[in-house]
């Protein structure tokens, strides 16, 4: 189901320094129209449907129109995508019956990551030659 | 009579501006492969003295096949299990032709990077003291030991561990981009060209792309390059037909560019004949492992007859010795025998299933299961639940019904396309000379290494094991590029006439589009989505695509190839009217490339190796006798010619 703008409350990310759904899109399919400052989605049969779109706008603008050929209307899926979990609102097309899903997404805060802290780096560049990674030898069996 | 060739002299559309940026290693994509190699790389960067630089077509936090996210790593040898028996699983599914130095090496390898991953916050399931399952934050919550200490992942299947993985590529991002430092990483700029040495013509010396989103065009000149940017997805026609088409299993953006830009400066490729056909939950590609595995659900006929059961006595007398434990492209074949002889629909009953659960689990445990089973959809096929909802269906009450889809190339996942590269070591685990030459996962091409989907004869790696041998290329690629300090290189391509091949399409565009009435249709031009439908079309009609059921012959191939000759030579007629049409157009390009490949390497082996995932009607056995071996492709751009060779199989592992 390709995503969609509704355009009463995409504001164009004009306080970012750039369209975050532009920005994320992994097949560069979002666009901000100039004139309108709106966001669209400029090739809707080659959305994957990923979602990241939806996930990354700052005003919850985007959702998805599930893929015409395929389903039926009606249907909302819906994700709140915090900084370590993830809440999803599914209304099923009988209007009546909803999931709510909360799950974890990360362990750690983000932007924390500190891949080589603690860590030693190799020194001697024979190494590179032989198995294992700087955080750990490969098993040996 | 070929068509007259165009050129692009700007007469038409302007000239971009030109980066250019030397580095010694350059990592083409942003996959887990890539996003491995730059830790590792810059792990040893320091001490080598080399700068490391990442280019991606996307942004890295959600570029590549984990893009949405995964409810699994696949590939988790622990503690319980031993490197040999992961190879062995190996070699079953793809049919008894593996390179087994790579197999073995990312087996001894792929835990590390694991570990490495519930460092940085991947959320991994794990079993607590009293043996129940908690999801990742509270198995930190809880204090249990990490996996590194002795702690326990929740096993799906043997080498499956569960996690809570919507954010698996933002957590693998985050670390490359803390190692590279964001000036080293060139978001949404597509490489398309690869560029080779002016005294070596086999030794890549750079690559050119442009900025999809101004018009610039970017060179790089590196020392050595990584270069794994996926697999194939929509090179044949989809099961789709309209929008749905956006909804491949595997994402749809991989346009075959790992394997069309090494074959055009002639690195050699495996198995291209190999294709993966995932048998998924139908139109959303939901995953069926989970289904399969951890919740122990059955897949029938529509009249309720367990397709496997019905079938494998002649599964088994059809082909000797490769039946005697289910591999993925068997059990295809099982389902397509019932597919054929009109049993279908394939049902997978979650329904039954989870009431089978239900009559051994507490409420409480029961409201958690279902939750793992939407989580399984929403983590990383997220339609696949949208689809439930749009059809009103409750997974617990209603079954649902699962199709071979479309087929893909690639080289990570249940599939093994890809390069010929070099083992790890000389005689690794007893590797014959022959399949090592001096450096890591480098390609016949000096200084052109790859992983992921980009190794062939290798497949089973998943995402994590893409990382880690993203990681182990990066090691070998430093040591090529130490070893070789002192070469002098010179891009053996004139530049200029590089980029203007590049916005080639830009001029024909703009040269002709005033000619008709309307742009779409015009004789002297294709526009890229053009020229995909009729590669996916020909491919599904002659190259054993949904149409034919997966079957094709000698006769078939010939005529499909004919067509693919004639397309090959209409897309230098491409046409782009913006930045995002001509990333598509170079898209198709390369898809056309990766298509010829397979095409031609599943007319090189006259037997049908891979039941399920496609069959030769002319030779519909396997062939041990003669066919055993790797066969091995290289292409020859200056004379559009197709060399073939074949590599003798050989155990290692027992």
């Amino acid at each position: 189901m390709p995503s969609f703008v509704i355009v009463e409350k995409c504001d164009g990310c004009k306080a970012l320094d750039k369209t975050a759904c532009q920005y994320i899109c992994p097949n560069d399919l979002m666009v901000l129209n100039a004139e309108s400052k709106k966001a669209f989605n400029q090739e809707p049969d080659q959305c994957w449907e990923c979602y990241n779109c939806v996930k990354i706008c700052p005003q919850q603008a985007i959702e998805v129109r599930h893929y015409a050929d395929i389903m039926p209307l009606g249907s909302s899926t819906f994700p709140l995508r915090g900084t370590d979990n993830i809440m999803w609102t599914i209304k099923f097309r009988d209007q009546k019956t909803i999931k709510r899903f909360k799950f974890p997404i990360r362990t750690t805060p983000e932007g924390s990551i500190e891949c080589f802290k603690g860590k030693t780096l190799p020194s001697d560049l024979a190494g590179l030659k032989k198995s294992g990674f700087y955080t750990g030898p490969a098993r040996t069996e | 009579m070929a068509l007259e060739r165009e050129f692009c002299k700007w007469s038409f559309c302007s000239k971009p501006a030109v980066e250019t940026i030397e580095t010694d290693l350059l990592l083409v994509g942003g996959g887990m492969a890539c996003t491995g190699a730059a830790v590792e790389a810059m792990a040893w960067a320091k001490a080598a003295g080399i700068k490391v630089t990442l280019v991606d077509k996307a942004a890295l936090d959600r570029s590549g096949a984990v893009a949405m996210g995964l409810s699994a790593i696949n590939t988790y040898v622990g503690p319980e299990n031993k490197i040999a028996d992961y190879v062995n699983m190996v070699r079953t599914d793809l049919m008894g032709i593996i390179r087994e130095d790579l197999v073995y090496s990312v087996g001894a390898h792929v835990d590390q990077t694991v570990h490495d991953f519930q460092d940085w916050g991947l959320p991994i399931w794990q079993k607590d003291a009293e043996n129940h399952t908690v999801d990742g934050q509270v198995a930190r919550d809880e204090g249990l030991p990490l996996l590194k200490d002795g702690g326990k992942c929740v096993r799906s299947g043997r080498w499956q561990c569960m996690i809570n993985g919507e954010s698996y590529k933002v957590i693998v991002a985050e670390a490359a981009k803390n190692a590279l430092g964001m000036e080293n990483i060139h978001e949404r700029v597509f490489i398309v060209k690869l560029l080779t040495d002016k005294n070596n013509s086999n030794r890549v010396c750079g690559a050119v792309g442009f900025s999809v989103r101004e018009h610039k065009t970017y060179v790089f000149k590196c020392k050595a390059m990584i270069i794994a940017c996926g697999g194939v997805v929509n090179v044949f026609r989809p099961r789709s037909v309209g929008e749905g088409q956006g909804r491949a299993w595997y994402p749809v953006w991989n346009a075959g560019s790992t394997y069309a830009m090494p074959a055009e400066i002639g690195a050699k490729m495996v198995l291209m004949e190999n294709r993966f056909v995932p048998a998924r939950f139908k139109d959303g590609y939901g995953p069926v492992g989970a289904w399969f595995l951890f919740f122990k659900a059955q897949a029938t006929n529509a009249y309720g007859e367990d397709y496997m059961a019905r079938n494998w006595d002649r599964v088994k007398a059809e082909y000797p010795g490769y039946a005697d434990s289910p591999g993925t492209c068997l059990r295809n074949h099982a389902a397509m025998i019932e597919m054929r002889e009109g049993r279908g629909p394939i049902m997978m009953h979650t329904d039954k299933a989870m009431q089978a659960l239900a009559q051994v689990l507490s409420k409480k445990e029961l409201k958690h299961l279902e939750a793992e089973a939407w989580e399984d959809f929403l983590d990383m096929s997220i339609s696949a639940a949208c689809l439930w909802a749009s059809f009103n269906m409750e997974p617990d009450k209603v079954p649902s019904e699962i199709i071979p889809s479309e087929p893909y190339l690639l080289g990570s996942h249940a599939g093994c396309a890809g390069l010929w590269v070099s083992g790890p070591a000389k005689n690794y685990m007893g590797a014959p000379d022959s399949w090592f030459w001096g450096y890591d996962r480098m390609t016949t091409v000096d200084g052109l290494f790859t992983a992921g989907d980009g190794v062939g004869a290798s497949g089973h790696k998943f995402s994590s094991g893409s990382h880690a041998e993203g990681r182990m290329a990066a090691k070998g690629a430093i040591a090529f590029i130490l070893d070789h300090k002192d070469d002098k290189l010179e891009a053996a391509q004139n530049i200029d006439e590089v980029i203007a091949e590049i916005y080639l399409p830009f001029e024909i565009y703009e040269k002709y589009k005033d000619y008709t009435s309307a742009v779409e249709i015009n004789p002297n031009y294709l526009l890229p989505k053009q020229v995909q439908t009729r590669l996916q079309k020909l491919m599904d009609e002659y190259v054993a695509g949904c149409a034919t059921m997966y079957m094709t012959n000698k006769p078939s191939l010939e005529e499909g190839l004919k067509r693919l000759t004639l397309l090959k030579e209409d897309a230098t007629r491409l046409a782009a009217r913006d930045l995002h049409e001509l990333m598509r157009a170079w898209e198709q390009y390369h898809r056309i490339l990766a298509g010829e490949a397979h095409l031609r390497h599943i007319l090189f082996r006259e037997e049908s190796r891979y039941p399920g995932y496609y069959y030769r009607s002319d030779f519909l056995s396997i062939d041990d006798s003669k066919w055993k071996v790797f066969t091995i492709s290289q292409y020859d751009m200056k004379t559009n010619t197709w060399k073939f060779e074949t590599e003798p199989y050989k155990q290692l592992v027992d």
